[in-house]
């Protein structure tokens, strides 16, 4: 491009009313592009950072979630002695059979509103297993009681949560005795208690699941091999990471498809603006083209040069659009996993990459709505334009 | 010798559905390092002959030859490229880039040569010390009055060293005194680095300053008078 650039950007300059009007139009559709993004992305975030690459979890054969599997005393007891699950010092195999119940509770701020939570019976084991697992405050609960502990996501949001308070569901009371956090993932967003009384609380008479760590981490194909090939079981088996990451599919590819959707026609709006304004630049400073058509500039550098000035306006705009979604990252929100049809709560997650593409965005913006204006700007007849 | 030949040139525009003959059989010639006004009525022709000379328009037929090149041929895409290394154009309204300082403005057709940064300096600073607006190279158009704007515009149609400048009524939007600086610089222009100059004016007083006068009328030549005696 022979123009200088500066040429552009003073003429955008010069005229900062059109230009802030523009840029804003752009830069709150990239809003809306990253907000959304953002959603789609934490809520996947949220799901695939719930497993861990060393674990397995074993659910019965066909079961497409934990909800609609089912694992009796003697088959956890046939996969808890295979030589694929890790064991503690004291021999104790690192395996945690559990229950996983959805329970309706009120929310703390409307009881008549309520939202499905996973309420997860755990055995001893569990917290190591899980090692992204941590107590923030309180104690884990003990054996042999009705007590539980709550994920941090759900501190708040829900009655009785707090510490030592008391929750009811399953016709008993449950003593809550600790938080715990999980790395951002959606077992924040669980009740956990001892698997052998949520068992009869439930009027259930087996597991939903197996969970343990695998002995030797990298041997998770023959571990999955020897357990869905034994014949004394019926067993599907996964990597947990690759579960949980396959449960967001669904809801997080809606999300995107969603975003992209709802920015798609945003965006068509804001690129007319593009138009309209470069449209407006074009023939206020027809002559200045002419101008530059009779030094010598070719109607092709003409025409990059005033494209170039509708990608400026609108990389301003994709700044703005960035700066107008960042106070969003970290915002909690929840949703529906329609894989489990219960409540989960995740954060906005706003990345670099995704500031990025919304700069991207932005400039392709701004290059569709400059085209048409820029060529017409390119073919300008020059001896009518320079009166 | 001449250096621009104008054969048999027909210009006609429609307006309404009507054809307007600008021109029907102009030939002409003007020498290389001559000083022609063109003179004339409104509507008589003269800045449509100055543009089809500088190749900003074309003859609906005939020929128009500069240098020997045929700019009555050349593909707009070649026309770019020749007006760059052979023409300086200046308008009435002077029409400087308001964005851009003096010393942008008159950088522009330099920006499509092959010269260094260093050597476009160079050129710039020499071209506005030429119209005496060296002390003016980071002013702004709006900074400047209507004969320094006219000066700047007469710098950037020199800058690139071309035969061959243009020049539509550029004291038109000018006071007595800044069209006279103008008429000096112009003559020496002419005089001292003997560019061929072709001027289209109102003013008697440009044309006084010219070696050779052409008045047009409904496009044809109708009196000439010459400074220099020569013939059309």
């Amino acid at each position: 491009m022979k123009i200088p650039l500066i040429y552009n950007i003073r003429s955008v300059r010069a005229r900062p009313v059109s230009t802030a009007m523009t840029a804003l139009g752009i830069g709150l559709v990239v809003a809306v592009f990253i907000a959304m993004l953002a959603l789609a992305n934490g809520f996947a975030a949220a799901l695939a950072t719930t497993g861990s690459d060393a674990n397995v979890l074993v659910l019965r054969k066909g079961a497409d979630s934990e909800m609609s599997s089912g694992l009796d005393r003697e088959a956890i007891s046939i996969l808890t002695g295979s030589p694929h699950v890790a064991r503690d010092p004291g021999g104790r195999p690192l395996a945690s059979p559990e229950v996983y119940v959805v329970i309706p509770f009120g929310r703390m701020a409307d009881t008549t509103q309520l939202a499905n939570v996973v309420v997860r019976g755990v055995s001893d084991a569990a917290w190591q297993v899980r090692n992204n697992v941590v107590v923030l405050a309180g104690n884990r609960p003990a054996t042999g009681r009705n007590e539980v502990c709550i994920g941090k996501r759900l501190v708040g949001r829900f009655p009785n949560t707090g510490i030592g308070e008391t929750m009811h569901f399953a016709g008993r009371p449950w003593t809550v005795t600790c938080h715990f956090a999980a790395a951002g993932s959606a077992f924040e967003s669980e009740i956990w208690g001892g698997n052998e009384q949520i068992i009869p609380a439930m009027r259930r008479d087996g597991f939903q699941s197996l969970a343990f760590r695998l002995a030797d981490a990298g041997a998770y194909d023959e571990a999955k091999r020897a357990l869905e090939g034994d014949k004394r079981v019926t067993v599907d088996v996964y990597r947990e990471s690759a579960f949980y990451t396959k449960q967001s599919e669904l809801l997080g590819n809606i999300l995107r498809v969603l975003a992209i959707l709802i920015t798609a026609i945003m965006a068509v709006g804001a690129v007319f603006g593009a138009v309209n304004t470069m449209y407006a630049a074009v023939s206020s400073r027809a002559p200045e083209i002419a101008v530059l058509l009779t030094l010598g500039f070719r109607p092709r550098s003409i025409l990059a040069s005033f494209v170039a000035e509708s990608a400026v306006i609108a990389a301003i705009g994709g700044v703005v659009g960035c700066l107008l979604a960042l106070p969003m990252n970290g915002i909690v929100t929840s949703t529906t996993n329609w894989a489990s049809f219960s409540e989960i709560a995740f954060s906005f997650r706003i990345t670099p990459g995704l500031l990025f593409a919304g700069l991207i965005f932005a400039v392709v913006m701004g290059t569709l709505g400059g085209f048409f204006p820029a060529r017409r700007a390119s073919r300008l007849p020059v001896v009518q334009a320079i009166r | 010798m001449a250096l621009v030949e104008i054969r048999d040139v027909h210009k006609s525009f429609s307006r309404d559905a009507e054809r307007i003959d600008v021109f029907s059989g102009l030939s002409m010639d003007i020498e290389q390092g001559s000083f022609t006004a063109l003179m004339g009525p409104s509507g008589s022709g003269k800045s449509t002959l100055l543009n089809l000379v500088a190749g900003l328009d074309r003859p609906t037929s005939g020929t128009v030859q500069v240098g020997g090149a045929e700019v009555s041929a050349m593909s707009a895409g070649q026309l770019a490229a020749w007006r760059a290394a052979n023409v300086g154009f200046v308008f009435q309204q002077f029409n400087l880039l308001p964005v851009l300082t003096a010393f942008q403005n008159v950088e522009l057709p330099l920006l499509l040569t092959r010269l260094s940064r260093r050597e476009r300096d160079e050129r710039v600073r020499i071209a506005l010390g030429v119209v005496g607006l060296d002390d003016r190279l980071r002013h702004y158009p709006r900074q400047l009055s209507g004969g320094q704007e006219q000066r700047v515009a007469i710098a950037r149609a020199i800058v690139a060293d071309p035969t061959l400048v243009l020049l539509d009524e550029p004291t038109g939007q000018l006071d007595a005194r800044s069209s006279q600086e103008v008429l000096a610089l112009l003559g020496r222009l002419n005089e001292e680095f003997g560019k061929t100059i072709v001027v289209v004016t109102h003013d008697p007083q440009v044309a006084a300053r010219a070696q050779r006068q052409l008045h047009l009328d409904k496009g044809t030549f109708i009196e000439q008078a010459s400074a220099a005696g020569a013939a059309v």
